[in-house]
């Protein structure tokens, strides 16, 4: 073997193993991320943190309760406001629209997934904060639910188109009405992958924290009814993690294992339900 | 990602030929209708975000005009507004994060798609995916606790051993700052440019590999000097889109850029970014300049992610499209 080649051969076993090296090190991230929430987290999570309200400043113990529920109101909000917009919407993407509105749809759906979610703050403020002078519930779902709404429309749009045309003219063929074929062929066949994209949709506003800041706020005690501010989960691991407090550290990084592993769970159930397969076989 | 990435077949919508009446009867037109307003909210949703953003900047934007991007003064009792030490954190920290995250996402993307068996490949992807969704205040709990004392005690002491003569790395060492920034930023945006690069790369098609392997080129040759040109537009639009994200991201990078808005050539001395301003001060602005100035920095934001993310769709659509149809890897 001439010295050219054997050194060929040595970068292309030197460049491979440092790619093996490069992928080594971004997935180990996904383990030092949950190394540390678990080792941190697991010692300070008690039946406290899921049925006290937050200790006063100075006194240690206490629980995040009221986060805990807080963030169940906000995702209530956003799952009613982003789901019946993005899905429908995608229905009539994928079963109605012409080239054109399709186009334009899409585009605006675009365009709001890729807008910083501090802005998506800023829009719910001025729509939802200003005018009624509150920091709400509202507010905060309001807010997450706009975000929601292009991660809905555009998933399902592409399981509904992804049903195949066959059993669509199977069904006109029977004479089912637009409607009818919809309701009983279209969405049922494609429902599993309509699933997988409300959660993950769901999962993603989950953990957002830019948007609640001043459309939520915070509330150190429990929040009544849908207008007052409220406590939140990832809002809650932005204070505590940034105050002065050994014993909120600890608390946050309790919450912080509680709402990653809420959102891994829903992710990686997502994905075995989508891996079964849609429902029906692709043509 | 990998879900919303992979083209389907379309199906068109399917026309019949009933009479509007028996449309109408069955019900059609009804859900048309109704359909239709929920797809046109998503448009007036949209158009109404720009709008807001736009109205709200109005006064902010007649009284500095330029000026707002040139000037460095961000005095609220004073009422004077510049925005470019939020403008330049911004972008110093997203290039700092781009440094660290392309050569290794791309790295890790070859290996993925070049090198690893489909079973192992697709395992890690799966990793890579989670990765993607952990929430960005969880990376800002990491980067308070982990990141910011290894940088202080380690990390930027070392660089001032090393390269200390560059005026990038002098100063003290705080721990919180651009570089800290730019790092947490970086293992946020790694898992996009893995995932989007993994999958243009994959779009290559097999022939290009054969044809340079029988040449005789060796594995590495192929993949750097046929494959990865191949996929350069598509690479690009991941870098796009990855920078998309680092410049809109917020709480990770409130929490350890330090919250001070100068402008030093070091990136160890602390900052701000736009984000992290509003998302400090947009609650408790009182004064409607003020608050102003800070909607126009979130339209600043906002234009900038657009055109990026513009930008990367394009060029990612016209990779995988010239590739797909082919044979896999």
């Amino acid at each position: 073997m001439n010295p050219r080649l054997r050194w060929r051969k040595f970068v292309s076993n030197f460049m491979l193993t440092m790619t093996g090296c490069c992928a080594f090190v971004a997935v180990s991230v996904l383990f030092v991320i949950l190394g540390y929430l678990v080792y941190h987290g697991g010692i300070s999570i008690n039946w406290n943190f899921f049925t006290k309200l937050p200790a006063p400043v100075g006194e240690t113990g206490g629980g995040m309760a009221n986060a805990i529920v807080g963030s169940a109101k906000l995702l209530l909000v956003a799952t009613l406001i982003g789901v019946p917009i993005g899905f429908l919407g995608a229905i009539y993407l994928a079963e109605f629209s012409g080239s054109k509105v399709a186009f334009v749809v899409r585009y605006a759906a675009d365009l709001l997934n890729g807008a910083p979610s501090i802005v998506i703050g800023m829009f719910a403020f001025a729509l939802v904060v200003h005018p009624f002078k509150h920091f709400s519930t509202l507010a905060g779902g309001f807010a997450l639910g706009i975000m929601m709404i292009p991660i809905t429309l555009r998933s399902t749009e592409q399981f509904l188109l992804a049903v195949p045309r066959t059993l669509r003219e199977g069904a006109m063929a029977l004479g089912a009405s637009k409607w009818k074929t919809i309701q009983t062929v279209i969405v049922p066949a494609a429902y599993r992958g309509i699933l997988t994209a409300i959660l993950l949709a769901f999962a993603r506003v989950a953990g957002e924290t830019a948007p609640l800041i001043f459309t939520a706020l915070g509330n150190q005690y429990w929040s009544h009814g849908w207008t007052e501010p409220t406590a939140s989960l990832p809002v809650m691991i932005y204070n505590y993690a940034l105050s002065a407090y050994d014993d909120w550290h600890r608390q946050a990084w309790a919450a912080g294992l509680v709402l990653l592993g809420l959102i891994l769970i829903i992710n990686i159930v997502a994905r075995a339900i989508l891996s079964r397969g849609i429902s029906v076989p692709r043509a | 990602m990998s879900a919303s990435s992979t083209t389907l077949p379309s199906a068109g919508p399917v026309l019949g030929s009933r009479s509007f009446l028996s449309r109408l009867r069955e019900g059609d037109e009804i859900v048309r209708l109704i359909t239709f307003l929920f797809a046109a909210s998503v448009v007036l949703i949209t158009i109404l975000l720009v709008f807001e953003l736009w109205q709200g900047s109005a006064l902010a934007r007649h009284k500095f005009g330029f000026a707002f991007f040139r000037t460095s003064v961000w005095d609220p009792v004073f009422e004077q507004f510049g925005g470019l030490p939020f403008i330049y954190g911004t972008l110093v920290t997203s290039a700092v994060s781009l440094l660290i995250a392309v050569p290794l996402g791309i790295g890790a993307a070859i290996f993925l798609a070049e090198l690893a068996p489909a079973r192992v490949s697709d395992t890690l992807e799966f990793f890579i995916d989670l990765l993607a969704a952990v929430p960005s205040v969880i990376y800002g709990v990491l980067g308070v606790f982990i990141v910011v004392p290894l940088m202080r005690v380690y990390v930027q002491p070392a660089l001032k051993n090393t390269l200390g003569f560059l005026p990038l790395f002098q100063g003290p060492a705080y721990g919180v700052g651009f570089l800290t920034a730019g790092v947490v930023l970086a293992i946020m945006v790694i898992p996009y440019i893995i995932s989007v690069s993994r999958e243009v790369l994959l779009s290559v098609p097999r022939d290009q590999r054969e044809a340079a392997l029988a040449l005789g080129s060796t594995r590495w040759e192929s993949t750097w000097k046929v494959v990865v040109p191949f996929a350069r537009t598509g690479i690009m639009g991941s870098i796009f889109l990855a920078l998309a994200r680092a410049l809109g991201e917020t709480m990770a990078v409130t929490m350890v850029i330090g919250n001070t808005p100068t402008i030093r050539a070091s990136l160890f001395s602390p900052g701000y970014s736009i984000a992290a301003v509003i998302a400090n001060e947009f609650a408790e602005a009182s004064g409607e300049l003020y608050t102003q100035s800070l909607i126009e920095l979130g339209l600043v934001l906002f234009l900038l992610t657009f055109i990026l993310n513009g930008l990367a769709r394009i060029l990612i659509l016209t990779t995988s499209q010239r590739g797909s149809g082919m044979g896999n890897a």
